[in-house]
């Protein structure tokens, strides 16, 4: 114990560490000069940014008027008791609850059946992930005339099914519009799901699922306590990954229902983009934004402690 | 004697009749999962197919009911069309110039950072790779409104003087679509991942033969690098053809729309010319859909190392 007081070395006095510091920056100075043009970018576009868009929430901030007042909370109160916001919150946590799950359970299958020893595999992962890169606005004017009343395919084949009795206004009646969107979204995001699970499939060894066949597990048995655990990593990266992104759901809301019938997929996105650059009410728009980012936070610190709790390392 | 041999006869039989039943079993087994991954493809491929079916035929064949999966009369018109009507061939080359731009900034200076943070050690190393990462969670739209008044009073643009007052800076100009994608903070994590994973021994030996710090960077790292570039490079091209809400936001001249963004605005305003609609949206996703086809397997390798979008 006295030994190893005695022995710690002294601190070195402040001024001293401060130019053996500087003497380092100096002689490593071209790894700042290669840092430079990222840093400066990352200073300008994500630290400034985001620090000023704090700042724009305290103000009543149009870009169309020269007065800028700092209005305090304002804002952020006006949020607690504005319908329309609080209309796009249910709007996104419906849109959010739906297409995440469904889009991950749709990738999960297609991995699963593409995991099998099948010819072609290459030629049908391509076919499913093709909707994945077909850009998002055009991926949404498809469906648009997928969805058309009177001469939209899905009208047609519901039809010819005898699944509906008269066609229906997929995009206009307020209680289809958002699950036509959601529909969409799990169709152009499936393939994704599907990449990320096949990866994850092709990590587990196979000795795991012999060895459970030796001991007489049937397939069920095997998926649920072999794939299912093992899984548990990839689940959660995408569970998070797509909930973040799907907070944000903005592209296919623009094209194919501008945020109606009667507000009813107005989402976050939708309607932070109609205040800030609309109607230029760049204030309560960055107060919207901040409220999202802390939705967004929110959910994912509760998925840590979740992850935490149940032993899961990602 | 002869009771044990009937016993081995009838095991022997049991045991054909059970391999039979597991071939029957297996084969079904097999055409199930052939019969399903097929009616997925065609759920996945049909949208997709229609719209290149009906950017061949006549608006009015389009609407034919029922519809026709074969196109009627087909012609190339619609892409003829689509192409002399004002502004849109000029949106393909704005999507164009402006994904081989980012991508093009973005791989060196990603790169260029990414080595620095992965075979540097100089003091603040960790604590700037820290708040990088830091960022990640932080959803888009809390750095978009300052963005675009960043954008609006660049000094000395768009008739804006010293003090970027007075004209509209960077917005509207392709300096707004390309300057704040240059550098991409997931694009430097991603990189450093995969360059750390390079031997430090290699970097030492081109020290000691006296190579300079951005020699090993170009010619001892960003060779072994490749896979992760061309990824990444990929990834980069894709996500800037397809964005829409930076174009949609920042662009006003017809004459600087990109194609998402101009088609969007088309559907929105005319939502009739579903002919032109059609052509334009097949032409929109060609180059992203070659790109995959072609590099394929950098494509999934990239998603299944990252988890990049």
């Amino acid at each position: 114990m006295v030994q190893s007081i005695a022995t710690r070395q002294p601190r070195p006095p402040l001024r001293a560490r401060i130019r053996g510091v500087l003497r380092e920056m100096r002689k490593e100075w071209t790894a700042y000069l290669f840092l430079s043009p990222g840093l400066l970018l990352f200073l300008i576009f994500w630290v400034f940014t985001i620090a000023f868009s704090f700042y724009l929430s305290f103000h009543d901030w149009n870009i169309l008027e020269p007065a800028r007042p700092f209005v305090g909370l304002d804002n952020y109160r006006d949020l607690l008791t504005d319908r329309r916001f609080h209309q796009a919150i249910v709007n996104t946590v419906y849109y959010t609850a739906l297409s995440v799950p469904l889009t991950m359970v749709a990738g999960l299958v297609l991995a699963l059946l593409l995991n099998n020893p099948i010819k072609a595999r290459g030629l049908f992962r391509t076919l499913y992930y093709i909707p994945v890169i077909t850009p998002l606005v055009v991926s949404a004017i498809i469906w648009k005339w997928v969805y058309q009343g009177d001469y939209g395919l899905l009208n047609y084949y519901l039809l010819r099914l005898g699944l509906i009795s008269s066609p229906l206004r997929w995009l206009s009646d307020p209680n289809l519009a958002m699950p036509a969107v959601i529909l969409m979204s799990v169709w152009g995001g499936a393939g994704y799901d599907m990449v990320i699970y096949l990866a994850g499939l092709q990590a587990i060894p196979e000795d795991y699922y012999d060895a459970a066949k030796v001991d007489g597990a049937n397939s069920f048995q095997r998926f649920l306590h072999i794939t299912v655990p093992l899984l548990a990593p990839t689940t959660f990266f995408l569970f998070v990954m797509s909930t973040i992104g799907s907070f944000q759901v903005f592209t296919q809301i623009y094209v194919m229902t501008s945020g109606g019938p009667l507000g009813r997929t107005t989402t976050i996105g939708y309607r932070l983009y109609e205040k800030a650059f609309r109607h230029f009410d760049m204030g309560y728009a960055s107060a919207m934004a901040y409220a999202l980012f802390a939705m967004v936070l929110g959910f994912t610190l509760l998925q840590l402690r979740y992850m935490r709790q149940r032993d899961i390392v990602y | 004697m002869a009771a044990l041999d009937q016993g081995r006869a009838q095991a022997a039989a049991f045991r054909r009749e059970r391999d039979v039943w597991r071939t029957v079993v297996a084969v079904l087994q097999h055409l199930l999962i052939y019969a399903l991954l097929l009616a997925g493809a065609v759920l996945f491929t049909a949208p997709w197919a229609w719209m290149v079916v009906a950017s061949l035929q006549d608006v009015s064949d389009m609407f034919r009911w029922p519809p026709s999966w074969i196109p009627v009369n087909p012609s190339l018109d619609n892409y003829a069309r689509f192409l002399r009507t004002q502004h849109l061939g000029r949106m393909f080359f704005n999507s164009g110039y402006c994904a081989v731009a980012v991508t093009s900034l973005q791989l060196f200076f990603n790169s260029l950072a990414a080595y620095t943070f992965a075979k540097r050690r100089f003091p603040g190393r960790d604590f700037i790779f820290l708040m990088m990462l830091s960022t990640f969670m932080i959803p888009g739209q809390v750095t978009q409104i300052p963005s675009y008044l960043i954008l609006m009073h660049m000094p000395l643009f768009g008739g804006n003087n010293l003090l970027g007052q007075g004209g509209h800076g960077w917005l509207d100009s392709y300096w707004g679509l390309i300057a704040p994608g240059a550098v991409s903070t997931y694009g430097i994590f991603l990189l450093r991942q995969y360059m750390k994973t390079i031997p430090d021994e290699l970097l030492d030996a081109a020290r000691i033969d006296g190579a300079s710090e951005f020699r090993l960077y170009a010619q001892v790292v960003l060779p072994l690098t490749t896979p992760a570039l061309a990824a990444m490079g990929i990834f980069t091209f894709t996500y800037v053809w397809n964005d829409f809400f930076w174009p949609l936001i920042i662009i006003s001249s017809p004459s600087l729309r990109t194609l998402p963004l101009g088609l969007a605005l088309f559907v929105v305003a005319h939502r009739t010319v579903w002919d032109l609609v059609m052509a334009g949206s097949v032409v929109a996703t060609l180059p992203v859909l070659l790109l995959f086809l072609l590099f394929q397997r950098h494509f999934v390798r990239g998603i299944a190392l990252s988890g990049l979008r």
